[in-house]
């Protein structure tokens, strides 16, 4: 970088800094989702909410919405065809903290093909109420068998139950392939 | 039989299986990197426990969180002392959960319903 690529370089850094801070952004990670990194974030996100002394219960409900979050990504994120290893468990995860409620924000690139099974799943989850998601979390375990890479499809369908709110979610067109999924759940501060 | 004896980190539990003491625990966190890898031993030991199990098996779960993945295995463990029940062997669980923690609570309940077997809630303080 030469000193005026430089110099751009770190006011798009304080933008950056401060649309964080205006966003009440808290932890924004980019890249592969291990199960270090879910560790690392858990326990990050944990100490924090301790340190403010956040209520039990909410606690729980972030660590539990963050595990889900950061499982599907490394679980489900495509990989495009066999020798493109660019998004597979990749994507963007973010927690922000309001006055009122935490929010877990996930990005992460799918298939096309998939947006349509993914988006009927969605819809039935938000379909049910507390006592439906309940059955078809039991029903889920019994008939559900773990993919090969260990989900058990429960993910969604827990969020939503301990969250007590619809899922948010939202598909944006990369190209005639592939799209960028985004889901983000609240956890009100409420206890 | 062989006991198996696991110490717990911060995402996997605590696994006690001892024939001979009678000691059947599984406690703590779990969300293990690989769930199928961490409860295959655990699985496969109940299968060899069965042949010859104690007259009374009283298990225990002791968790204070797990996730979606390990609930499913969860239910594996379960189902194989609902068939020890079956094949009439005197069959317990004692679900633990923290007095103030509805959804481990609820947790419990749940999986006592889809499992018949007699299943004992007990709450505790931290």
């Amino acid at each position: 970088m030469d000193k005026s690529n430089v110099k751009g370089f770190l006011e798009f850094v304080y933008d950056f800094y401060r649309s964080m801070k205006a966003h009440e952004i808290t932890l924004v990670y980019e890249g592969e989702i291990t199960h270090q990194i879910t560790k690392a974030f858990t326990s990050l996100t944990e100490s924090n909410m301790a340190k403010e002394s956040e209520a039990n219960s909410v606690q729980k409900k972030v660590f539990h919405v963050m595990v889900e979050c950061l499982q599907n990504i490394s679980k489900h994120a495509d990989s495009f065809g066999s020798d493109d290893f660019l998004f597979a468990g990749r994507g963007i995860f973010m927690v922000s903290k309001g006055k009122n409620d935490y929010h877990v924000t996930t990005g992460n690139v799918i298939e096309n093909d998939k947006i349509e099974e993914l988006t009927e799943m969605l819809d039935h989850i938000n379909s049910l109420d507390k006592e439906g998601l309940k059955d078809l979390y039991k029903n889920q375990m019994k008939e559900g068998r773990l993919s090969e890479k260990g989900g058990a499809g429960l993910g969604f369908i827990d969020i939503a139950r301990k969250t007590s709110q619809k899922l948010d979610y939202h598909f944006l067109p990369i190209d005639e392939g592939s799209s960028f999924f985004l889901l983000t759940s609240s956890i009100s501060r409420i206890a | 039989m062989e006991v198996i004896k696991i110490k717990g980190t911060d995402d996997t539990p605590t696994v006690i299986l001892d024939k001979e003491s009678g000691i059947f625990e599984i406690s703590g966190r779990s969300l293990p990197e690989d769930v199928t890898t961490f409860y295959e031993p655990i699985l496969n030991w109940l299968d060899e426990y069965q042949e010859e199990a104690n007259a009374k098996t009283v298990f225990s779960f002791k968790l204070v969180y797990f996730n979606t993945a390990s609930s499913k295995l969860i239910l594996d463990i379960l189902m194989k002392l609902e068939e020890m029940h079956e094949n009439g062997k005197e069959v317990l669980i004692k679900w633990f959960f923290p007095e103030d923690d509805e959804d481990m609570e609820e947790a419990g309940e749940e999986y006592a319903d889809i499992v018949d077997v007699p299943f004992e809630q007990v709450s505790y303080t931290l």
